[in-house]
């Protein structure tokens, strides 16, 4: 049963993935978190970090973590090929079908027309993340410190490009020397 | 049988040793499909790109199966495709059995706190970028609020607004594609 649901979930996932890995993630978010919660809105923002920190796919990373979580190795293996069987049966269809046809007038247009539904879609994934749980230090309550490190890194990132590794491993050790 | 076992090695080592993400890997790809092994040409391999680029799922794997496949078949095309995807697979089970060992380590768990509102940004920034490189129109302009209302203060599913934006994409995409065609016959 639980193969099943990992096998229909990834499976969505990688069909309705537009718009590379931080698109993935909304999808990824409603579903893991929201909809089944195999993982805590802590755990997703740690595996977030941890992706970026090592080599791979972000979605391939969290289907491997939720997989393994649910259903031990197996369910890792099972969740990460769930998610690459859409693009298996895409990619065969494309060189079959558009190989011809180089670039398809419809096909890019409607898939240019899908950046601003997709900038949205990442947006409210970092919304929601925006959370008391991941603000706050536990049995402190007190989260100055984390909205200084969110906007701290928001400006690194969004105005000097700064590195996201070297934000993360910076965070990690003000949280280290602050909490 | 080489090749496919030649596909399976280059993608893994790309797989092991790209950090950063799609495009991180995609100039190690062409350094050693094209460059060095020269299974395809250089347009050729660009113009994939091209094409993947809009496919929705993993990018990496996206081009590990087109290239596998323009190599060695539907067998090579597996083969790259296990490649890439394998080397993730391990490093994220070491460190799911390693993680949930410690995670419960006050000191892991203090850095993690420092980490997490860090993680925010980094997802927020790329969205506010994209959102300058999508081309916004006073037409489209609506669609960035409205996906994120949607999703953050009503739960609708983002399946779901994806769903809707294809839709809504593939009508505005036929209607022009309708005046195209109609402008040139009439001309």
């Amino acid at each position: 049963m639980i193969f099943l649901q990992l096998i229909w979930v990834f499976v969505k996932i990688g069909v309705l993935g537009f718009g590379g890995g931080y698109a993935m993630l909304s999808l990824i978010q409603h579903e893991v978190v929201e909809n089944y919660g195999w993982m805590s809105t802590n755990d997703f923002a740690d595996m977030v970090a941890i992706s970026q920190m090592t080599p791979g796919p972000i979605s391939i990373n969290m289907a491997t973590y939720v997989g393994y979580g649910q259903a031990g190795v197996a369910g890792a293996l099972v969740a990460s090929l769930a998610l690459c069987l859409p693009s298996v049966v895409m990619v065969y269809l494309i060189i079959r079908i558009f190989m011809n046809r180089k670039q398809s007038f419809v096909l890019d247009t409607t898939l240019k027309g899908l950046k601003p539904a997709v900038a949205g879609l990442i947006f409210s994934a970092g919304l929601l993340m925006m959370n008391a749980k991941n603000f706050a230090a536990v049995g402190r309550g007190e989260n100055n410190i984390s909205i200084m490190i969110c906007a701290a890194a928001f400006a690194a990132s969004y105005f000097y490009k700064v590195n996201p590794i070297l934000l993360i491993v910076l965070s990690g050790l003000v949280g280290f020397f602050v909490y | 049988m080489k090749k496919c076992f030649q596909l399976f090695l280059t993608f893994f080592k790309i797989g092991a040793f790209t950090l950063g993400g799609g495009y991180a890997m995609l100039s190690m790809v062409e350094k050693d499909i094209v460059d060095r092994k020269r299974w395809i040409a250089c347009d050729e391999f660009w113009d994939m790109i091209a094409i993947i680029q809009s496919l929705p799922g993993v990018f990496a794997v996206n081009s590990a199966l087109y290239v596998g496949h323009k190599i060695a078949r539907f067998k090579g095309a597996i083969a790259a495709m296990l490649g890439a995807i394998l080397p993730s697979i391990i490093i994220i089970l070491l460190i799911a059995i390693f993680f949930t060992t410690y995670k419960d380590n006050p000191v892991v768990e203090r850095i993690f706190q420092g980490i997490r509102p860090c993680v925010v940004a980094l997802i927020l920034a790329p969205s506010l970028r994209m959102v300058k490189s999508a081309h916004i129109t006073w037409k489209t302009a609506i669609i960035p609020p409205a996906a994120i209302v949607l999703i953050w203060w009503f739960k609708v599913s983002p399946a779901f607004i994806i769903l809707m934006a294809i839709a809504g994409s593939l009508t505005y995409a036929l209607i022009a594609n309708h005046k195209l065609k109609s402008n040139t016959n009439g001309e």
